[in-house]
């Protein structure tokens, strides 16, 4: 299970971005824990000051903007089939 | 070409007589949608590979510690080339705060990113000409210099909420980015593909817009705000445009027509940077980060800075 964090206050582009990270995971069989993070300090914490941010695995993968789904599925590489670049 | 195109597509293939008021229309309607978009897709996609490059916490980087004069040309350059959701705006302000980057500095910042984007001189370019495009960049990045320089002399500071001097930005790491030039080439592709999705329906009501007043602008109007002599034009046109909330696409073409019926171009231009400068629910965004006196403030002076471009473009053109 891969802890996924979207960081974003709200605003449509989060709720895209939450949505687009959903589909790719469902999609491709990866299982992720998806929490969102709207507290200010928090969000702010992670260094990050463009949202949505994404968090993966306690990294970041992502601040601003909507990632597109094979930048998504990038972030998960290595979890889905270690050592096999085409697999994805 | 964008008038091969129309020539071809309203009058050989509508079959209307170029002529006509109504050919006329149609025909400018679709040169100027087919040059818009291409130009859009064009700009956002350099706009995109750029944007790869630098990050408003790069922006940070750069600005923190730098003397002030650096530092806000530094942020009005960044914030003119770099447009965010206004949703970034609380986190963005918040970091500059925690980056101990001067509020004066912060605010220049938040008045040169919507006021300068992409889309505003894409549409400015393609509809009115480089000089005007040159002349609305020129007083945005005035407004932006002052206006932030005249919000630091009432001291902003007190206005601030208190959890925000409380934040600490942290540091997290980062996932190993995919910096290849073909990441870079689809991010930039799917900014396209996003503000485009997003606005082109905007663009055709705009440019509609155009054509419609290119032959029924009231003409009262027109007489009113076009004596570039007359003192209070600015000011109306300034406070016609606050309460507008539109993204620059849709003021662009009316701003056309403006011209073409004779209003002066301080005028004009004052009335875009109103509605494109000052927009309810950015403002309400930020409240979350200043009292509403500072809001308050941001508001007044912007536009007070705006009034006074407009008359100073009304005198010397």
């Amino acid at each position: 299970m891969i802890e996924v964090k979207v960081l974003g206050t709200g605003c449509a582009n989060c709720k895209t971005t939450q949505k687009l990270i959903e589909d790719v995971t469902s999609e491709n069989g990866i299982e992720i824990n998806l929490e969102k993070v709207e507290d200010m300090a928090k969000i702010m914490s992670y260094g990050i000051m463009s949202t949505p941010g994404v968090i993966v695995d306690g990294k970041v993968a992502h601040a601003g903007g909507i990632p597109d789904k094979k930048t998504i599925l990038s972030w998960f590489k290595s979890s889905c089939c270690p050592g096999d670049d085409h697999c994805c | 070409m964008f008038e091969y195109f129309a020539n071809w597509l309203v009058f050989q293939i509508f079959g209307l007589s170029p002529e006509s008021n109504l050919g006329e229309s149609v025909h400018f309607f679709v040169m100027d949608i087919t040059k818009i978009f291409f130009m859009l897709a064009t700009i956002i996609y350099i706009m995109g590979l750029f944007r790869s490059f630098v990050s408003p916490e790069k922006v940070r980087a750069y600005v923190q510690g730098k003397s002030k004069f650096l530092a806000r040309i530094l942020a009005i350059i960044l914030g003119a080339v770099t447009p965010f959701c206004s949703c970034s705006s609380v986190p963005l302000f918040i970091g500059f705060v925690e980056a101990g980057i001067p509020l004066g500095v912060t605010f220049s910042f938040l008045i040169a990113s919507p006021m300068i984007n992409e889309i505003a001189v894409v549409m400015l370019l393609g509809i009115v000409g480089w000089k005007i495009t040159a002349l609305y960049v020129a007083s945005g990045l005035i407004v932006a210099f002052f206006g932030g320089i005249l919000i630091e002399q009432f001291k902003p500071e007190k206005w601030v909420e208190d959890y925000v001097w409380k934040i600490q930005m942290g540091e997290a790491p980062q996932i190993e980015q995919d910096n290849s030039l073909s990441a870079r080439n689809r991010y930039a592709i799917s900014e396209v593909k996003e503000i485009v999705g997003r606005i082109w329906k905007w663009v055709i009501l705009g440019v509609g817009l155009g054509a419609w007043f290119h032959g029924f602008f009231p003409q009262d109007w027109a007489s009113s705000l076009g004596d570039a002599n007359n003192i209070l034009a600015v000011p109306m046109a300034v406070l016609i445009g606050i309460p507008l909330y539109s993204n620059a696409v849709g003021v662009i073409p009316l701003a056309e027509a403006m011209l073409i019926k004779g209003v002066a171009i301080g005028t004009t231009l004052s009335f875009m940077m109103s509605i494109a400068a000052i927009s309810l629910p950015e403002l309400l965004i930020l409240r979350k980060v200043i009292k509403w006196q500072a809001l308050a403030l941001f508001a007044g002076i912007v536009t007070v800075s705006i009034i006074i471009v407009g008359w100073f473009f009304n005198l010397i053109v």
